[in-house]
Parts: structure tokens; C-alpha cells; sequence
């Protein structure tokens, strides 16, 4: 179980786009590759837990899942995978690692709205 | 009260860790040295595998390993009976190794006196598919014991690792490994990957892996020297 270091990490990134901007996070969108190794369930409950105490503590964790796309060397085309347990194109069954999606682990975008001057 | 919007950051949430890796394995390469990162299950026989090959390696290369660990040190005390360095990593509650940990570890070498390290991560094969450590080689192994659907069951490790070892060959008949079957499951995950079946306790097929490893350097050096 490595969400809680991972979800710590998307706390403290977000934190720090969001001192740079100078604005408040309201969520933060996060894209997950089916092959980053992290459990999403896992992950949105670590969140609730990392961003205790911290500029994110009201923000909500939204999660974009993200399947593994091969580039299939006989069609020549991008495909999405069916299933992790099977790397083969799922068209034409020809077996394929070359991988064009599906390892992300990356917060993309926040939803923000600015520090009230007031406080 | 104003209208939330959206910015786009664009962060990789392990930007860090990868940083340290490319580091690492920028270091590994002028050093000229292989290395070799192993992950499995809790059981399934790596430090008796590695101490095996590092037995092996030793009075023909300059080798070394790290051992990641929860806990103990038991792995790395196995492992110094091949009079091989060892030092340990204990990881304490993580259930894997990261690369700072690795580049801690490393402080003080003198990675151009070796020609191969052995990192030995935390038995797990979850958790440490997330993390680069700047390996040349990431190892995946599974015992005859373990039954044939593990790839299946743990596919993201597989697909993320470069080689896979089969160990407790010795066990195969009594437990009727079905190796056709284990084979299958590693080319579903991951298509061409090289698989070694053998017996670190015999010493059947040994043999056959450090001839790989050898090749795989001499590539390596190549490489680095281009």
C-alpha cells in the first residue's frame, strides 16, 4: 500500500501550483494510467487522509482513469487494450509492448478560485 | 464569492523520484557498472537466488548489492556469505524502495570499481511497479510454488519489468508446475519477454542466466562508450 505516499505527493504538488497562482483548490483532477500501479479506491481514501491540515484540506480528489493504449505495429494505429492481462492489439491479436498510454500519474488540472483579498 | 475555473498544471506526481532515477542511472552508466533490480513476492526465493548469483559472479567480477527490507537485516547478513558488499536498506513501514533511498544507499561507492549491483527490493508486487530506480534491468521473479497465473494476477509488475526468473525448479514435478501454461501467462502480459526457469538451490540453469548477464554488460559498456 503506497497510495498514502503517493496521495501526500498530489497534495503537496497541488499546494505548490496553487501558492505559485496564488488561488484556492477546489479539486484536483488527477489522470491515472491503468498501468501506474496505484489502486484508485485506495488512492481517493489516502487523499481524504493526506490533505488533512494542509491549503488542499477542503479540496476534492478527482480521478481520471486513463487504459493502456498500444500502438499496434500491424494495424499501425493507436488501440486501446481490453485487459491488462492480454498485450495484444484487439483487433488483429498481433502481441505488442509498444505502449503510447496508460503509466500517468499526473495531476493535470485544479479547479481554483482566487484567495479572497479580505483575509 | 468568484467562479471556480480550471488551470491545467500538468504534474507528474512522482516528478521527483524520476528526477533522482535519471540521475542515477546517467551515474550507472559513466560508471560503466549493470545493474539489476529484483522484485517478487514475500517467499518467493530471491535472496536465495541472489546470493546464489552474486556466489557465482564473484571470483570472475566486482559486484555489490543493496537489500531493501522491511525490518531486518537477516537478507543482508544471507547475502555477505558471498563475501560480495551488501548494505542494507530498511525500509522501515514502505513496501517498496525508492530512488533516494537508493542514491542515500550509494553515497561513498565507488561505482566505477564494480561491474554489477544487485538491488534487492522489498518483496512486493504491488508497490515497487510505481518506482524507477535507475536500473538497467528490472528483474521480475516467481517460484514453481507460486502457481502459474501470478503474471496474471500482477500484470502491471510484469509488463513494467524486463526479464523474468523462474526459481524452484527443484519443486516443479512435486507441485506439477504446468510451465506452458506460466509461459503463457508472462507473453500475454508481456509480450517477448525473456523467461530463465531454474534452481538457485541445485544450481540447475544458473549457468545459463550469468552467461545473460554477461552479454547484457558487455552491451551496456558498449553503449556507454558510444
Amino acid at each position: 500500500m503506497h497510495e498514502l505516499s503517493i496521495a501526500m505527493g498530489i497534495v503537496e504538488a497541488a499546494t505548490e501550483e496553487a501558492q505559485r497562482r496564488g488561488v484556492q483548490v477546489s479539486a484536483v483532477h488527477l489522470r491515472l494510467g491503468a498501468l501506474s500501479g496505484v489502486v484508485k479506491d485506495a488512492l481517493l481514501f489516502s487523499y481524504e487522509v493526506a490533505r488533512e491540515d494542509t491549503p488542499l484540506a477542503g479540496s476534492k480528489l478527482i480521478v481520471e482513469d486513463v487504459p493502456v493504449v498500444i500502438l499496434c505495429p500491424r494495424c499501425n494505429e493507436n488501440k486501446t487494450l481490453i485487459s491488462l492481462q492480454s498485450f495484444t492489439c484487439p483487433d488483429c491479436g498481433t502481441p505488442t509492448m509498444n505502449i503510447v498510454r496508460g503509466k500517468e500519474l499526473e495531476v493535470f488540472a485544479l479547479e481554483v478560485e482566487d484567495e479572497e483579498v479580505s483575509k | 464569492m468568484t467562479e471556480p475555473r480550471l488551470v491545467e498544471v500538468r504534474r507528474n506526481v512522482l516528478k521527483q523520484n524520476d528526477v533522482i532515477a535519471r540521475a542515477l542511472r546517467e551515474q550507472f552508466r559513466s560508471a560503466g557498472v549493470f545493474v539489476v533490480s529484483l522484485v517478487s513476492s514475500p517467499g518467493s526465493g530471491k535472496t536465495t537466488f541472489l546470493e546464489k548469483v552474486l556466489t557465482q559472479l564473484q571470483p570472475h567480477y566486482r559486484v555489490a548489492a543493496l537489500v531493501g527490507d522491511l525490518a531486518t537485516e537477516n537478507d543482508a547478513v544471507r547475502l555477505a556469505r558471498s563475501k560480495a558488499p551488501v548494505k542494507q536498506i530498511t525500509t522501515g513501514t514502505l513496501c517498496h524502495l525508492e530512488a533516494a533511498m537508493v542514491q542515500n544507499a550509494l553515497q561513498g561507492w565507488e561505482l566505477n570499481q564494480l561491474d554489477y549491483l544487485f538491488m534487492e527490493n522489498v518483496g512486493n508486487l504491488v508497490c515497487p511497479s510505481s518506482y524507477d530506480l535507475g536500473e538497467s534491468l528490472r528483474l521480475v521473479l516467481m517460484s514453481v510454488t507460486e502457481g502459474e497465473d501470478k503474471p496474471l494476477k500482477y500484470p502491471t509488475i510484469f509488463n513494467s519489468s524486463d526479464v523474468a526468473v523462474i526459481t524452484k525448479n527443484e519443486l516443479a514435478a512435486a507441485v506439477e508446475f504446468d510451465w506452458e501454461t506460466a509461459r503463457k501467462s508472462i507473453e500475454a502480459v508481456r509480450p517477448g519477454m525473456q523467461i530463465f526457469r531454474l534452481s538457485a538451490k541445485t544450481g540447475e540453469g544458473m549457468q545459463g542466466f550469468q552467461d545473460f548477464l554477461a552479454q547484457r554488460l558487455a552491451e551496456h559498456r558498449a553503449v556507454a562508450h558510444t
